[in-house]
Order: C-alpha cells, then sequence, then structure tokens
C-alpha cells in the first residue's frame, strides 16, 4: 500500500502540474458530443441512442488517457527506478488504475453534463442516482483494461496503435452491459428501473479483469 | 552470507533479439571492492551494469549478486542496489525534493534522509526546482541522491563522473566514491584516471571479456588498447 500511495500520489501530482491527460479526455468528450449533435441531426437523443452515443464517446476518452498512461515512465526512466525498488509489481498497475480511475471521475463531471446539454432530450436528474453505480462500475473496467493494454504498448514503438487495438476488443462486453443498463435511464418518457443483469455482468467483468491484469501484469514488465 | 563474494557470474550472456550483447563474462568481486569496467561504446558496460542491478535477465550462465541467484531471486536484492545509469531516474515535471521523497516512499526510507543528502551534495537551495529547469550537472548529483538513498550495499555506477564538475565530483565522493563501505561497479568516461579508484578490472570487447584482473596489473597501454 505504501508504494501504490507513492505511486498514485505521483502520478496525480504529474497530471496537476502537466495537465496533459485529463483536460484532452474532457475536450475530446465535449467534441464527439457536438459531432454526435450535427452528425445525427437530431436536436435530442433517447434511449439505446444515447446510450450508445455516451459510452462509445467514454470509452474512446478513456483510451486517451490510457495511452499516456506509461509515458513518464517509458520515457523519463520511471520503470527502471519503479524496478529497482523493493516492492510488489502490482503496485504499479494498482497505481495506475487507479489514476486512471480518478481522471476518467474528473472527466465524467465535465462530459456528463455536456451530453445532457447537448444531446440528451429528456431530464436526467430523476435518473442520476443509477447512472452513477453504472459509470463506477465501468469506470473501474475501463481503468483496468486501459492500463493492462497501456503497460503492454508502452513496450512497443507503435504505442498509441497497439493500445486501442488491444483494448477495444476488450472493451466491447463492457460496452454492451454499461450502454444495456443506461438505455432505461434514458428513455425519452423518463428514467426507468436499471437491469441488474446488466449491474451484475458489469461487476463480473471488473472482478474478472482485476484478476487476469493482477496474474499477468508482472510478465509485462519483464525486459 | 559474511565473507560471501558481492557478486559471482559464471559464462553469463545477453543477447538483444539476434543480436549478442554480452558473451561469457566470468568475474568475482569480493565484498567492498571496486570493479571497473572498460571497454569502447557498444562493448556491453551498460548492458552487463543493468543485469547487475537486475533491470536486465541474463539469458545464458549463472549470476549471483549479494547471495541471490539472478534472475530467479531478483526481487530479494532489490533495495539493496544502488543504480546510476545514463538517465537519472528523475521525472522531469517534478521538483528534485519530489522524486527524491518519492523514491525514498518506495524504498521505506525516512524523509529526513532526503533533506541531509541535498545538504551533502549542495543541492538544497535548488531542490524545490523542476529538475526539467536544472542543468545536466545538478541533475546528476540527484541522481546520485537517489541512488544511495538506501543506503545500497552495491553501488552500480555507469559514467558516475558524466556532467560533474570538480566541485560536484568531491561533494558526491563520499556518497560513491572509494570510500564507501559499498561494493561498487563502475564504468568509466576516463578509464585511464580512475584505474586508481579500482582493485579489479573487467574489459570488454564486443561482449567478451577481453582483459581482467587485479587493477595494479593494468596498465595505460592495457586500457589504450581496449579501446583500439
Amino acid at each position: 500500500m505504501r508504494a501504490v500511495g507513492a505511486l498514485l500520489r505521483k502520478d496525480l501530482r504529474l497530471e496537476l502540474r502537466t495537465r496533459e491527460s485529463v483536460p484532452a479526455m474532457a475536450l475530446f468528450s465535449i467534441t464527439a458530443f457536438v459531432i454526435f449533435h450535427f452528425g445525427l441531426d437530431r436536436s435530442s437523443l433517447s434511449g439505446d441512442l444515447a446510450a450508445g452515443v455516451l459510452w462509445v464517446t467514454l470509452l474512446l476518452a478513456a483510451l486517451l488517457g490510457a495511452n499516456r498512461l506509461f509515458v513518464a515512465e517509458r520515457e523519463q526512466g520511471g520503470f527502471d527506478g519503479f524496478l529497482l525498488a523493493p516492492v510488489d509489481r502490482t503496485a504499479l498497475l494498482a497505481a495506475k488504475a487507479t489514476a486512471l480511475l480518478a481522471f476518467l471521475v474528473v472527466v465524467e463531471m465535465v462530459a456528463v453534463p455536456a451530453f445532457c446539454l447537448l444531446l440528451l432530450g429528456a431530464s436526467l436528474w430523476p435518473g442520476l442516482p443509477a447512472l452513477v453505480g453504472i459509470l463506477a462500475l465501468a469506470d473501474v473496467g475501463m481503468a483496468v483494461v486501459g492500463t493492462l493494454a497501456s503497460a503492454l504498448a508502452v513496450q512497443t514503438t507503435a504505442r498509441d496503435l497497439i493500445a486501442p487495438l488491444v483494448a477495444l476488443p476488450l472493451l466491447i462486453p463492457l460496452l454492451i452491459a454499461a450502454a444495456r443498463a443506461t438505455t432505461p435511464l434514458l428513455a425519452a418518457s423518463g428514467p426507468a428501473a436499471v437491469p441488474g443483469r446488466w449491474l451484475a455482468i458489469l461487476g463480473l467483468y471488473d472482478l474478472v479483469f482485476a484478476l487476469l491484469a493482477y496474474a499477468v501484469f508482472d510478465f509485462l514488465l519483464e525486459d | 552470507m559474511e565473507g560471501q563474494a558481492a557478486i559471482e557470474l559464471h559464462g553469463v550472456g545477453r543477447d538483444y533479439g539476434e543480436r549478442p550483447a554480452l558473451r561469457d563474462v566470468t568475474i568475482t568481486v569480493p565484498r567492498g571492492a571496486t570493479l571497473l569496467v572498460l571497454g569502447a561504446n557498444g562493448a556491453g558496460k551498460s548492458t552487463l551494469l543493468r543485469v547487475l542491478a537486475t533491470l536486465l535477465r541474463p539469458q545464458a550462465g549463472a549470476a549471483r549478486v549479494l547471495g541471490a541467484e539472478l534472475p530467479r531471486d531478483g526481487y530479494a536484492v532489490r533495495g539493496r542496489i544502488g543504480f546510476l545509469g545514463h538517465e537519472p531516474l528523475l521525472y522531469r515535471d517534478l521538483t528534485g525534493r519530489e522524486n527524491l521523497r518519492f523514491h525514498a516512499r518506495l524504498h521505506g526510507v525516512g524523509e529526513a534522509r532526503v533533506g541531509q543528502l541535498l545538504d551533502r551534495v549542495g543541492m538544497a537551495a535548488r531542490a524545490d526546482e523542476p529538475v526539467r529547469t536544472l542543468s545536466r550537472g545538478m541533475v546528476q548529483r540527484l541522481a546520485v541522491c537517489r541512488a544511495v538513498l538506501h543506503n545500497p550495499e552495491l553501488l552500480v555506477l555507469d559514467e558516475p563522473s558524466a556532467n560533474l564538475d570538480p566541485a560536484a565530483n568531491e561533494l558526491v565522493e563520499p556518497l560513491i566514491g572509494r570510500s564507501t563501505a559499498a561494493t561498487r561497479v563502475m564504468t568509466s568516461h576516463d578509464p585511464a584516471a580512475d584505474l586508481d579508484q579500482a582493485d579489479l578490472v573487467l574489459g570488454l570487447r564486443a561482449g567478451r571479456p577481453a582483459l581482467g584482473g587485479a587493477a595494479r596489473g593494468v596498465t595505460a597501454v592495457d586500457v589504450r588498447a581496449l579501446y583500439g
């Protein structure tokens, strides 16, 4: 936990100082919503289309953040500094995934209101608590898979291409479950109950990929 | 453990893809001794140092560092090795003090040690400036602090004097120089001058040992021949 805390604090401090990831992720989300607003040529969206637009945008924004997650470690010797320390290597996984999770939460605080303003017809207020729950479950999955794909890609010369190529197929089940869970909340007639099945699938997805990442992360750091 | 050699290498080899970087390196370094690794650019010096620091896995032969078999028991010696490489391993957008505090936390070292080391290398006044704004010599002084934060038993030093002026060299000498109790493995950008710092010499040519033994038996002519 000491190492996770040190790594996380360092990552958050670097982001606060350089502002390389979160502003880009937030700006991308808002730009995507504007493009959807004009591209779909509708004054408002609802139901499964609205849920799809929201989740595709958030997922691509997450990949933007994931892509930069290990850049400082790679370019400034952070990997070596970490590998020389007497700490469990999975501390890096935990810290990076938590950092990406924090980035996503901040981005969503901007992106979800922008989505409501630009694209959503009905008010989201009644369904907001349920949406926050779905966002939390999906964010954990995106953070873990994004971190795993980024750790794999950063060792290659074409990391900007490899990370999305690895992460996107793995994130399809999460996208489906998150969109299906969100659809009733964005119904034109007002929010309806969220099917528990999709929440359970999101929870299971998080658990499976957290265990998978824990099992393979050590090998990704080998020379 | 006491009396055991700090480093024992037998036929150690390492490739980068298809290209051999190290071949058949065999040497024993007693505890507290200094090994000077010599060789022209690309001879395999840095690769050997990275293997000793557990940052690269040896792919052939047997390597034992501080009693731990590499790569199998590498985890056991992490935290007992201080590594000073070509890169300072410092984040450019953090200050020197923030970088050292970060490494201190990773190594479980108290933060008081950070202040002490900054004082000793004459960096206390500039320690709260981002690393990217500092000169290379100042960054190297911070890198020395990082390498010795945890009082390592083995110092692996890749051209430690690079970018340091004579005054800075004097400041870091008590931390990484001859007077430390640690075992040292070092390369040098001025091999002839650093010979008197060494107990043992290992010369590499194209990754293979071309010169070896006690430093007192090695002459400037031997060294020149290695770089010819």
